[in-house]
């Protein structure tokens, strides 16, 4: 069982290390990971706010233990469109390619398959989460100095349990985003459909439904994975979204499992 | 463990209310090849994903090597197969395509060599898989079906888009592997290429099995026929009368008498056509075909 998990692991981490998807995502998360953290630190003195829908967020709050990762923790929402992006891509494109028989007939296991391939994006979101923490952090430390933002407190006992924390809330909120494209490529088996879908809902309805009735911000499921990342909100606390989140994923996962070890591959 | 390689018993499978495949019968000794055959839409593909453990069969049983099909896991590892065409990833190189399913399926990485060069990939296997022509797809897809050494190997057109010289390759290839004890259970529409290199056939029209068995059974049921031509076409109607007197069935056809009957008999019908005062210009006894016996048992159109 574990080894045969280990070898799909492997097969699908063949995938994913291709240079076009590895370099390329990335170089999407470089690219987000310094336009936030700069935009943060380069903006700090603007009237109309340097943080998400406006928000300040001023040079007291960024000499806290927790200002390395506040450019960082913000980006987990981006990071998480690129997951689901991803997850999603990898998983339909077995249908629409039809790759997914000659995995099937090799490794007939479908729940394994199943677990083996999440193991290996995991791996890929770990990497990801990473990536992004180094350049933000890095970019933040670099600007901060020049903006007149103490430091001091970044990298103490303090500091480090804040950056292991946010690592922590950012992979799981990118890991959640991920699973969510895993399951709408299994559901709708078609790239382009599962990444519409989910970038739409994410970016477009989530912000409308949000902004018409603030309320459902409690409930709507980007909001949840977003506030994870960020460790908490005003509006809706960390374990609130934390176990709504896990709900989600888990019902998501369920179904999806059940579709994808009973739904035949006649394509 | 028995000798039968794959053994289907009432295997049917359903969508909504159309049966693709009904009430399946056959059984297919080891170390074989076997053609299975049918026209479009006959439910040749539904069987062999059936059989893979890809779609779940609505009734029946069916066994492979000895072990359910509702158990592939057990079979599979001894299975190679490829479906309706070669899948792979187009970004990745054919060699890195092979090593996906090989690091799958625990087999070595030296076997993606060799496999390629046993299937003429060899100088390619670095060229991003989008990039090859549809003969080299289908050569990865034939070595990615041999890369667990398969005790059966399913092929379900093979030689699709494949050159004259590329088909003889690949049918010089499935001899030597049953030569070696594989069996071979190969769909194609290149009945004369079946023909040449299967010991069996099986037969579906419509979902079901019109014929399972040796191919030389499935040609002792086929009368032999003869086709006559004579040198005044209006002849051909004297010699329809001599055969139909004879006791011969006997029909025109582009310009020709086909008159059912033995060899043998050839020679008595010049005879009688001799003292007609008709001039035969062409008399062959013909022995029934893999393609015409297609076309009569399946009630296909030529």
């Amino acid at each position: 069982m574990i080894r045969s998990i280990t070898r799909i692991f492997f097969a699908e981490w063949r995938k994913l290390r291709r240079p076009t998807l590895l370099l390329g995502t990335l170089g999407a998360v470089a690219f987000f990971s310094i336009l936030v953290s700069s935009l943060l630190f380069l903006m700090i003195d603007s009237p109309n706010g340097n943080g998400d829908r406006g928000i300040r967020i001023t040079r007291e709050m960024l000499s806290l233990p927790s200002g390395a990762t506040q450019a960082f923790s913000s980006i987990g929402n981006l990071l998480g469109i690129i997951a689901l992006c991803v997850f999603a891509a990898q998983t339909a494109q077995e249908y629409s390619l039809g790759t997914l028989r000659n995995l099937l007939v090799r490794q007939p296991g479908r729940i394994r398959l199943l677990v083996g391939k999440l193991a290996s994006m995991k791996v890929f979101a770990i990497i990801m989460t990473l990536v992004s923490a180094v350049i933000s952090i890095g970019v933040s430390y670099a600007l901060a100095g020049g903006k007149d933002v103490n430091t001091t407190l970044w990298f103490n006992s303090d500091g480090r349990l804040e950056i292991a924390k946010t690592l922590l809330n950012v992979f799981i909120s990118i890991l959640g985003f991920g699973i969510i494209g895993m399951v709408l490529g299994i559901l709708l088996r078609s790239p382009i459909s599962s990444i519409s879908l989910g970038v739409l809902w994410l970016l477009i309805v989530e912000n409308i439904v949000g902004a018409v009735k603030s309320s459902t911000l409690q409930w709507l499921p980007g909001n949840q994975l977003g506030t994870i990342a960020v460790g908490g909100t005003e509006s809706v606390s960390y374990t609130h979204a934390l176990s709504l989140s896990g709900l989600y994923v888990g019902i998501a996962l369920v179904i999806a499992t059940v579709l994808f070890t009973r739904r035949d591959v006649a394509n | 463990m028995s000798n039968l390689a794959i053994s289907v018993t009432d295997l049917s499978k359903k969508y909504g209310a159309a049966l693709a495949v009904s009430h399946t019968n056959f059984q297919v000794p080891l170390g074989t090849i076997c053609g299975f055959v049918g026209p479009n839409g006959a439910g040749k593909t539904t069987t062999i994903r059936m059989l893979l453990g890809l779609i779940t069969p609505t009734g029946g049983t069916g066994q492979i090597l000895g072990e359910s099909i509702t158990s592939p896991e057990k079979y599979l590892p001894q299975v190679g197969a490829m479906i309706e065409g070669p899948a792979f990833y187009p970004a990745l190189s054919g060699a890195e395509n092979l090593r996906v399913l090989a690091t799958l399926g625990g087999f070595p990485q030296e076997r993606v060599d060799q496999l390629l060069q046993q299937v003429g990939l060899a100088d390619r296997g670095k060229s991003k898989y989008k990039t090859y022509s549809l003969g080299m797809k289908q050569r990865l897809g034939i070595a990615a079906a041999l890369l667990p050494d398969p005790k059966i190997l399913m092929l379900d057109e093979p030689t699709n888009g494949l050159d004259p010289e590329g088909i003889q390759e690949i049918r010089q290839l499935l001899r030597s592997l049953a030569d070696n004890g594989t069996t071979v259970f190969v769909s194609s529409h290149l009945l004369s290429e079946l023909e040449l290199i299967s010991e069996y056939i099986v037969m579906l029209r419509k979902g079901e099995v019109v014929f399972a068995g040796p191919i030389q059974e499935l040609f002792d049921q086929q009368q032999p026929y003869m086709i006559v031509k004579t040198e005044n076409i209006g002849d051909l109607e004297k010699i329809m009368t001599i055969a139909q007197s004879a006791g011969h069935h006997a029909h025109i056809r582009d310009g020709a008498a086909h008159i059912e009957g033995p060899a043998d008999w050839a020679g008595t019908l010049n005879k009688l056509a001799f003292e007609a005062g008709i001039l035969l210009t062409q008399l062959s006894p013909q022995l029934p075909n893999l393609e015409e016996t297609f076309f009569e048992m399946t009630g296909e159109q030529k």
